[in-house]
């Protein structure tokens, strides 16, 4: 699914990824955990192409290179950010923010644009499951949001837009255990074997709910170790500093 | 409008030109003209006499030269001020009579005129060059007393109305392009609503510019008589071409007590070309008197085309617990250029006014809100409300809000806020991220910023708007 080969970056001369080397299969689940400043969000925005990011190294997505994709062609591609602290945007709707994010999503991949009955009722269903009320869902997109409500509404794209590849960035931040619950709930549901998922944390706590495959600690802009789950229980028992 | 199926990824999609044979005035501004007008529109003496009136005040008066867009100087002789189809010289009776080319230009532009594709629910005045040539739904507006046709027609069957309220807004004198406006003035539409009606559907005028080194001073003269409500509209499009094509209008809207007016503008002349050659001058004197107590003015603006646009459509609180307000959405883009806002005067007690104005500046393109809010002595607990937010585009372009605000009296209170922000750059990407391209991630959060006036337009419009905001700002981030 992704192959990333020394990969750097830097943002205003300061360099920030210092050769990260990951595979990730279809399937499969892997965390990046890291104390801040290690890279973890530089990490999300480079793989989903943000702009402003002087970029070298390998980076390949379904046998792809993704350096030559914009961040629009690379969603269309079917990979999904759920952001850390999505942004707002006023006057916008977020039910139609997300049926005009769906249908151009569908038109890459070939598929007819969506109705606005049928996309009713796969938002109504897909909401329900992640215990939103359909009331959010007709205010402006993310304005006022709780913290809760926002990272909900993430994870609902997530189910809606159906990605292949997807990068939770500190998705757990802001969230209070009923709520944390409830969105790895909806990860959960929608993990089979042909998708991926890089959850980057900066707690085990997440990954009680969200079992990884392979468990990778950044530091300093490197993987400096890898492991699964029992490596995450370490680094909540001994803390970064030990790990180095 | 309706039953459009157009590719709107194209510069300008209006720019065509219609091939079709005219009689114009003898080129430019004399007497000779203006008696040329009036003999062919065959107007009454007293419509002659005030239009020379107003000529030779002409004379003596200046051009403004305040306004923040500086534009070269006219050569007012070189224009002509009175073009129109050969067809249209004798009045054709029916549709069937008008000119086939005629109906195919505004069906091109998305206004069938013909009776079975009418817009359903829209009653349209079509306008090219100096006249107008056809108006849908009129038995049906007489059957309820309503007046809703040319203006020039107007001048021939209603005298009383026109005589006793044409330049009663704006008076002859009031400035330059009024003052020449008053003298030349071609066509437009007249509407009025007799007491204690509602208007059945929206009115509307589409103005078209075709020949070339022609002005179009269209004239327009709204009444809703007592307890009458009417919502009017007004399209404009124009083709493209290399010189500068002056649109110098005067609309004049009056509402007795109780009467309310809404009126909506899509404005999309022709900007000009990337470089900034070309283009409308669009200016423009717009006014409201809300002259009865208890009686409404609803101004809403989308202006995007235009290469400079100058117009402060205001109102002039006069009744008692009478209400003004002004919704505006100025796109500039490439060398375009806007200054404009609104005047609100309030002269009646417990009179209301509020301003809502989105300015969006993008390419090398300049804009400005300029406002007045006056409240007068006598205008006892008078309330402003005024709201202006502007949005940049790159760093080339320029925002600017001018608001004059005075207050007379202690009873009254007076609130503005402004805000100016650059389109944001995480807003982008989220955009992006889920998979929307840079110009319709623009265009949503840009109509996002405008929601507030865009949800103020008639359904039919507000669609169009919409598109339009996101037409009118392609390329300019990138």
């Amino acid at each position: 699914m992704l192959k990333i080969k020394d990969l750097k970056a830097s943002i205003n001369n300061r360099d920030i990824l210092k050769g990260l080397n990951i595979s990730i299969n279809p399937g499969e689940l892997h965390a990046i955990m890291g104390p801040n400043g290690s890279g973890k969000s530089t990490l999300a925005n480079v793989l989903s192409g943000k702009d402003g990011y002087e970029i070298s190294g390998e980076l390949k997505y379904q046998g792809k290179n993704l350096k030559e994709m914009s961040v629009d062609e690379r969603a269309q591609k079917g990979i999904f950010l759920a952001f850390q602290y999505p942004t707002e945007i006023p006057g916008v709707n977020t039910n139609n923010f997300l049926k005009t994010s769906l249908n151009k999503i569908r038109k890459a991949r070939g598929e007819k644009e969506i109705d606005t009955m049928s996309f009713l009722k796969l938002l109504r269903e897909k909401s329900s499951e992640l215990g939103i009320d359909e009331k959010m869902m007709s205010r402006q997109l993310n304005l006022g949001f709780s913290g809760g409500e926002k990272k909900k509404n993430e994870i609902l794209q997530m189910k809606i837009l159906k990605p292949n590849f997807i990068i939770l960035d500190e998705t757990d931040s802001g969230l209070d255990i009923d709520a944390l619950k409830i969105v790895a709930s909806g990860v959960n549901s929608y993990r089979d074997k042909k998708k991926s998922f890089l959850v980057i944390t900066h707690y085990q706590r997440l990954l009680d709910y969200i079992k990884p495959d392979f468990v990778h600690v950044l530091s300093d802009g490197k993987i400096v170790k890898s492991g699964c789950m029992e490596l995450a229980e370490e680094l909540e028992k001994k803390g970064y500093n030990k790990i180095k | 409008m309706k039953n459009q199926n157009i590719n709107y990824n194209q510069d300008y999609k209006y720019g065509f030109t219609t091939d079709i044979e005219n009689i114009k005035a003898p080129k430019g501004l004399s007497e000779r003209t203006i008696r040329f007008i009036s003999k062919i529109k065959k107007e009454p003496k007293w419509m002659l006499d005030w239009r020379l009136k107003a000529f030779n005040r002409l004379k003596v008066s200046k051009e403004p030269d305040w306004q923040k867009p500086k534009y070269p100087k006219i050569d007012y002789q070189d224009l002509y001020y009175y073009s129109a189809p050969k067809s249209m010289k004798d009045k054709p009776k029916s549709l069937d009579d008008v000119d086939p080319k005629l109906i195919e230009t505004y069906k091109k532009l998305g206004i069938p005129l013909n009776e079975q594709k009418k817009l359903s629910g829209i009653a349209v005045d079509a306008v090219f060059d100096s006249v107008s040539v056809a108006t849908t739904f009129k038995d049906e507006l007489t059957k309820k007393g309503i007046i809703f046709c040319p203006i020039s027609e107007a001048i021939q069957k209603h005298p009383d109305l026109v005589k006793k309220y044409l330049g009663s807004v704006i008076p002859i004198s009031d400035h330059y392009f009024a003052t020449l406006n008053s003298a030349v003035f071609t066509d437009g539409s007249f509407v009025y609503i007799p007491p204690n009606t509602r208007c059945p559907m929206e009115l509307s005028t589409y103005f078209r510019i075709n020949a070339s080194e022609t002005g179009q001073f269209e004239r327009t003269l709204i009444i809703a008589d007592k307890g009458s409500y009417v919502s009017y509209l007004e399209g404009c499009t124009a083709p493209m071409r290399d010189e500068n094509q002056l649109h110098a209008a005067n609309v004049e809207l009056i509402a007795l007590d109780d009467a309310e007016i809404k009126y909506s503008t899509v404005q999309n002349w022709y900007p000009g070309d990337k470089n900034g050659v070309g283009g409308i001058y669009n200016f423009v004197t717009k006014r409201g008197a809300c002259r009865g107590k208890n009686s409404k003015i609803s101004w809403t603006q989308v202006e995007t085309g235009s290469a400079i646009t100058w117009k402060y459509p205001s109102c002039i609180l006069q009744g008692d617990n009478s209400i003004g307000e002004f919704y505006s959405i100025a796109i500039t883009n490439n060398h375009q250029k806007a200054d404009t806002g609104t005047k609100m005067i309030h002269l009646g007690k417990n009179t209301k006014s509020k301003i809502i104005s989105k300015g969006i500046s993008a390419g090398k393109a300049d804009n400005t809100y300029r406002g007045l809010v006056d409240i007068r002595r006598k205008a006892l607990n008078s309330r402003n409300y005024t709201q202006c937010d502007s949005l940049l585009m790159g760093n080339r372009c320029g925002a600017h809000t001018v608001p004059y605000i005075k207050n007379k009296n202690s009873t009254s209170t007076i609130e503005h806020e402004a805000t100016t922000s650059k389109i944001n750059e995480e807003q982008l990407f989220y955009c992006n991220q889920r998979g929307l391209d840079q110009e319709e991630a623009v265009s949503l959060i840009v109509n996002g910023f405008c929601k507030d006036v865009l949800q103020q337009l008639p359904m039919e419009f507000a669609v169009e708007a919409q598109k339009l905001v996101g037409i009118s700002l392609e390329g300019s981030v990138g």
